[in-house]
This record gives structure tokens, C-alpha cells and sequence, in this order.
């Protein structure tokens, strides 16, 4: 079905990219660091909706989970508890222009490489229609040849994090 | 289909807020938040490439899976910090954290 | 054809463009799968209410319409009349932001909710992780309107949600896995099927239980209802809302509570399994429902009849029993799923009552080893805790009549 020249899934695309990059620039650009947090999930959650489009359900719903329901109420958490500084009176630092051209400069290269096409040559007719399930993926982590190391790694350093943050922001009993 | 270079664009994009979230901002925390949107582009490149080039190979997945476990630390800890350093100095201003510059 | 199953298919055989008959069913089907739940809570509430002054040796609503059916729909309409006040200081599209958001991230579950083998919104194939997605959304709502209303009791509130949501998060999380490894998939669709043998709450009752418990703490109602306990934060959360705002927090805790039913009818109790129900959808849906009304009236009876608790005792029981048990509970189960696949005990036909019998008399056990073990544990802490109190007194009582001697 096409809509006025646009398939359903570049009308889901634009939205999903609005949400991202509309999310993006509400986190550089607010002076409430609450409103800052709530930008930066709608942001978080765009980019979920384009692991759908990039049919990758798992880790898109891992995407709300993890970003939505934890890592973003943490943030607006860590705001609440700083409170006194939500407003600071300057949103930024002195060096604000100079970064501003750094970062510039950084988005016409990669745009340079994206568009002329250096890493984005591959057509949508190439893409194969053939897409590894969430099965593939829960196999490939848990095995021996392929990502079960890694894996280990990874909830080792998730049990460390947990730990040191505990450690770290622990009220210390009085002395 | 969306062609690749499109979203490898909004990537770029979204990287390069997230950079300059974390270059000019003064509180820590919105300097974390820059960091998470960093993370989110490399993500969706993964993701994107993994689609596009060889979506058969877990590889890319895999790795977007460990991005998110390594964003999730980053952001318990982070915070942590954040949290102590509220505690001692008063101020979440990275300007204010000048104890090893003399 | 069947019109009622194969919409867009009964369209187009009409001579309408596939484009657009596919567009209309899916619309339908949409419109349909939000507005149920809607409907239903009106009726809830009524349920609720008669049935908690039942408990409580009342009447209940009995002046609007028969039985008081009528009496939601009058309060709808009070409330619809009602000033919509904001707050001084709000933050305002936040506070106006946060009581949709509770709706849609009740509303979205059911989006992977099968009513019937044929009529389910979307069968994900990460249908269980979508729930504790999108559930998720919530707690972020509940943050949003404690924050915005520049409130004390609503930001006390809305620290207790972070305290209590997150940390049943994890019990709710270990305890759907566990119908996931024995179903083997995480489509809704499959989890319904995999039970056609035998009910997962039989094979599994430690993880239903841990299920119920969470659920019930997700959705913030007595014995767990510490993020708006009236008596010490008036309302926590939504205490500065009025009118249809606080009507849609009011509609979502409803609405989470029956869908937390039909979360348990899904995952535990063969969701819309019951005779005939291949052949006439409409009984699976009938069954589905009924099956949530059970675990519905459970809830509400819990509700009733146990005081709140208090937040560290809430925090112990989740970190100290519930999250220990879990774990304990999805090891054993793994552990015993692998045995009985090697010693080939499993059912040849998952459909088959006789031969799924075996597994489920060893999964039975493994679950009562990790109730016992748990349990025991509990009640050795609860005696020394006991005794330790006892100790105390009795050094006061001596301490007292030695002062008193002298």
C-alpha cells in the first residue's frame, strides 16, 4: 500500500527519526534537567522503533526495558537528588563555540562518507529478505564457537558495575 | 525498504548530538545523557550494517546486546559518581570537579 | 468465506483495492483491541466496589440502575464536570503527559494478548518480553506525574515507585521466564499451546505464585499500595490531579489489575484453551476472559483483607525472600527441564494429558523443594528475629525491676 508516494515503513521512518533526532536535540538544548531526562527517553524510544523497521524486535524491546525502564528513571532520579542544581545558571560551558565546530565538522565527514557512498553503498534491493530470528540471536550468545565468552564477560562486568555502584554512592556511617 | 544510508545519517546525526552534548553542557548528568545518545548511534550503526550487510551473522546483535549491558553500567556507576561528588563538593558542574588540577 | 476471521480477504473478494481492505481490518482490529479494555474497567469498577463492600459487610452501589450497574457511569460523568486544576509550579506538559502515558502503557499489553488461535493483535515472537516492556512505560508515568506536580507527598510518592516498581520488576522478570523455558518460545501464541496438555500453574506453581505477588505490587494496590497510601501521603502520586486526569490513573490502576489477570490466565492457566474453542473462536475469548475473572476476584480479595505493609518490610520481602526464591525457583526448573529432556521423561506430544503427567510430577517436586527450602529459611529468620527481640525485653524488664529494687 503506498500513501501519497511513501510506503507505510518510510512514513514509521520519519516518525522514528523525528522522535530520535527530535529527542537529541531537546537533550542538548533544555535548561530543565528533568524535561532533559523525559527528551532523552523520547529519543531512546525512536530508536527503538527503528530496530523494528531494522527487524530487530529483541533487541528493540530489550531497548525499552533497559533505556526506558531503568536507565532513564535512574537519570531522572539522580536529577531529583541533585536537585538544587537542576538550573544551573548557565546551561553551558565557556567552551561551547569551539565545540560547536568541532562537532560540525564531524557530521559533514561522516555525512561525507555516508553519502558519497564510502560505507552506505548498499542498495535496499540488496538487502536480504532472508533475517536471523530472536532465536538465532539467543543461540549465537549461549554458544561455545561463537559469543557464550563475551556473554560471561558481560554479566561479570554488569555484577561489578552493580557493586561499585553501591559502593560509591553508599551513605558512610557516621564516624 | 529504507536504503542503509539513511539511517547510517540519522546515526551520524545523533552521534554527533550526543557529542556535543557531552562537549558544552555543564552538568554531569546531561554529560551522561550525551553519553547515552553516543551509544544509541553506535547501536543503531550496528544494527543497520547487521541488516544490511549480513543478516544472517549474529554478530552485529551480539554486539548491540553487550553495547546495551556496557550502557547500563556505565549509567549505575556514572550516577553513583555523580551522586558522591553532589555529596562532598554541592555542585553536579564538571568545572567544579577540580580537585587533581593545581 | 469466513468474514468474521479473514476480514481483509472477505473485502477484497468484494472487489475492494487489497490495499485498502487489509488497511480496514488491521484499523478494526486496532480500534477493537484498545477500546475492550476501556469498556471493561467501567464495568470494574462497579465489580470493585460491590465486591469490596461485600467483604466489608456493606451494600455497595445500589441506587443507579439495577444493582447499581449505572453507578460508573454516573461517576464518569461527575467527573467529566469536574474543574481540571493545575497546580502552581507545575511542570505542565509533563503533568498533563504523565496520565495518558499510564493508560497507553496499560492499553499496549494488550496488543499481544491471543484471544483466540486466530484473533490476537500481534504475535510477536518476543510477546512475553513486550509485557514487561511496555509495563515498564508505567512506572516512567507514575516518576513524571510525582515530579510535575510540585508536591511533597507527590515527589515522597514518586520515590517510593522507583523504590517499589523497580524492585518487583525482578521478580515479575525471573517468574515469566519460567512458562517461556517450558513453552520454549516467547510468542504468546505458542505459550497458550504449549499448555494444551497440562496448565503451566500446575507445572509450575512457585513461578505463579511469584507472578501474582508481583503483578499485585506492580500495579500499586493493597497490601503494596505504599506509593499513594492515604493515610501518610494523602495520595502520593496523583494527589494534586483532578477530573478526567485523575479519572485516567484511576481507569489505568483498574485496567493494569485485569490485564495482570489476563497475564496470569495467559501464562499459567492455558489462556483461551477450554473445549471447542478451535472451532468457535468466540468461546476461546469467553474462556480467556473468564479464566482473568478468576485471578481478577483473587486479587481483589487479597486487596481487601491485608493491610499495607510497610516500606521496609515491603523492600525485605521483595529483596530477602521474593528475588532469592525466583532464582532458586528458575534454576531448579532448568535444571529439571534438562534431566527430563535427557532422560527422555518429556511428553512425545505436548498435547497429550497422560503423557505430560511424568514431567510435571518431577517439576511439581523441584517447585516444592524450593518452596520448602524457602519457607523453612524465612521461618528460621522470623524465630530468631523473635528471640532476639524477646532478649531485649527481658534485659528491660530486669533492668527495670533492678532500679526498681533499689
Amino acid at each position: 500500500m503506498v500513501i501519497g508516494g511513501l510506503t507505510p515503513e518510510a512514513i514509521a521512518f520519519g516518525f522514528f527519526t523525528i522522535l530520535t533526532l527530535g529527542g537529541a536535540l531537546g537533550v542538548v538544548l533544555n535548561k530543565n534537567l528533568v524535561r532533559g531526562s523525559v527528551w532523552l527517553i523520547v529519543s531512546l524510544f525512536g530508536v527503538a522503533g527503528l530496530f523494528v523497521l531494522l527487524s530487530a524486535p529483541f533487541l528493540a524491546a530489550v531497548q525499552v526495558l533497559v533505556y526506558i525502564g531503568a536507565i532513564g528513571i535512574l537519570f531522572t532520579f539522580a536529577v531529583m537528588l541533585t536537585r538544587s542544581m537542576t538550573n544551573l545558571r548557565q546551561r553551558f560551558t565557556s567552551q561551547w563555540w569551539s565545540s560547536l565546530i568541532v562537532v560540525v565538522l564531524l557530521f559533514v565527514v561522516l555525512m561525507a562518507g555516508v553519502v558519497v557512498p564510502v560505507w552506505g553503498n548498499a542498495r535496499p534491493e540488496d538487502a536480504s529478505t532472508v533475517v536471523a530470528t530472536t532465536v538465532d540471536l539467543g543461540v549465537a550468545l549461549v554458544d561455545g564457537n561463537q559469543f557464550v565468552l563475551p556473554f560471561e564477560v558481560a554479566s561479570l562486568l554488569l555484577t561489578a558495575a552493580m557493586i561499585g555502584a553501591i559502593v560509591i554512592a553508599r551513605q558512610h556511617e557516621e564516624e | 525498504m529504507v536504503p542503509l544510508w539513511m539511517y547510517l545519517a540519522v546515526a551520524a546525526a545523533l552521534f554527533c548530538l550526543g557529542t556535543y552534548t557531552v562537549l558544552s553542557r555543564k552538568n554531569a548528568v546531561a554529560v551522561l545523557m550525551g553519553v547515552e545518545l553516543m551509544l544509541n548511534a553506535v547501536n543503531l550503526n550496528l544494527v543497520a550494517f547487521w541488516r544490511f550487510q549480513d543478516p544472517l551473522n549474529m554478530a552485529g546483535q551480539a554486539f548491540t546486546a553487550f553495547v546495551l549491558v556496557v550502557a547500563a553500567a556505565e549509567a549505575a556507576v556514572g550516577l553513583a559518581i555523580i551522586i558522591a561528588m553532589y555529596r562532598s563538593r554541592r555542585s553536579v558542574a564538571v568545572d567544579d570537579v577540580d580537585m587533581l588540577r593545581w | 468465506m469466513d468474514c468474521i476471521n479473514q476480514l481483509a480477504q472477505c473485502l477484497s473478494a468484494g472487489g475492494m483495492d487489497s490495499g485498502l481492505a487489509e488497511f480496514i481490518s488491521i484499523f478494526l482490529g486496532v480500534t477493537l483491541t484498545a477500546t475492550f479494555p476501556l469498556l471493561v474497567t467501567i464495568l470494574l469498577i462497579w465489580v470493585e466496589r460491590k465486591f469490596a463492600a461485600r467483604i466489608q459487610d456493606r451494600i455497595g452501589p445500589n441506587r443507579v440502575g439495577p444493582f447499581g450497574l449505572l453507578q460508573p457511569l454516573a461517576d464518569v460523568v461527575k467527573l467529566l464536570g469536574k474543574e481540571n486544576i493545575t497546580p502552581q509550579g507545575a511542570d505542565k506538559p509533563i503533568y498533563n503527559f504523565a496520565p495518558p502515558l499510564m493508560v497507553a502503557s496499560v492499553l499496549l499489553i494488550w496488543a499481544v494478548v491471543p484471544f483466540s488461535p486466530y484473533h490476537i493483535g500481534s504475535d510477536l515472537e518476543i510477546g512475553a518480553l513486550y509485557t514487561i516492556a511496555v509495563a515498564s512505560i508505567g512506572t516512567l508515568a507514575v516518576m513524571m506525574a510525582g515530579w510535575a506536580s510540585n508536591n511533597k507527598y507527590a515527589l515522597l510518592g514518586a520515590f517510593r515507585v522507583v523504590a517499589q516498581l523497580i524492585s518487583y520488576e525482578v521478580p515479575l522478570a525471573m517468574a515469566i521466564l519460567v512458562p517461556v523455558m517450558l513453552a520454549g518460545s516467547m510468542s504468546m501464541q505458542d505459550i497458550v499451546t504449549a499448555q494444551y496438555g497440562m496448565w503451566f500453574m500446575f507445572s509450575a506453581p512457585v513461578a505463579a505464585f511469584l507472578f501474582f505477588i508481583s503483578s499485585q505490587a506492580e500495579t500499586g494496590r493493597a497490601p503494596f499500595d505504599l506509593l499513594e497510601a492515604e493515610s501518610e501521603l494523602v495520595a502520593g502520586f496523583n494527589i494534586e490531579y483532578s477530573g478526567m486526569k485523575f479519572a485516567m490513573f484511576f481507569a489505568g490502576e483498574f485496567m493494569h489489575v485485569f490485564t495482570n489477570g489476563v497475564l496470569m490466565a495467559v501464562f499459567f492457566s492455558g489462556g483461551w484453551l477450554g473445549p471447542f474453542a478451535e472451532q468457535a473462536p468466540i468461546l476461546g475469548a469467553i474462556y480467556l476472559l473468564g479464566k482473568a475473572s478468576v485471578w481478577y476476584m483473587l486479587s481483589l480479595w487479597l486487596r481487601n483483607s491485608v493491610p499495607r505493609l510497610r516500606i521496609d518490610q515491603m523492600m525485605n520481602f521483595n529483596w530477602k525472600f521474593l528475588v532469592p526464591m525466583s532464582i532458586l525457583n528458575l534454576v531448579v526448573t532448568a535444571f529439571l527441564l534438562q534431566v527430563i529432556k535427557q532422560a527422555g521423561l518429556g511428553p512425545a506430544d505436548a498435547g497429550n494429558f497422560l503423557q505430560n503427567i511424568p514431567q510435571t510430577l518431577i517439576l511439581l517436586l523441584g517447585n516444592g523443594f524450593v518452596a520448602y527450602v524457602m519457607l523453612s529459611w524465612a521461618r528460621s529468620k522470623g524465630r530468631a528475629a523473635r528471640a532476639a527481640d524477646e532478649a531485649k525485653k527481658m534485659n528491660a524488664a530486669t533492668a527495670a525491676s533492678v532500679a526498681v529494687g533499689d
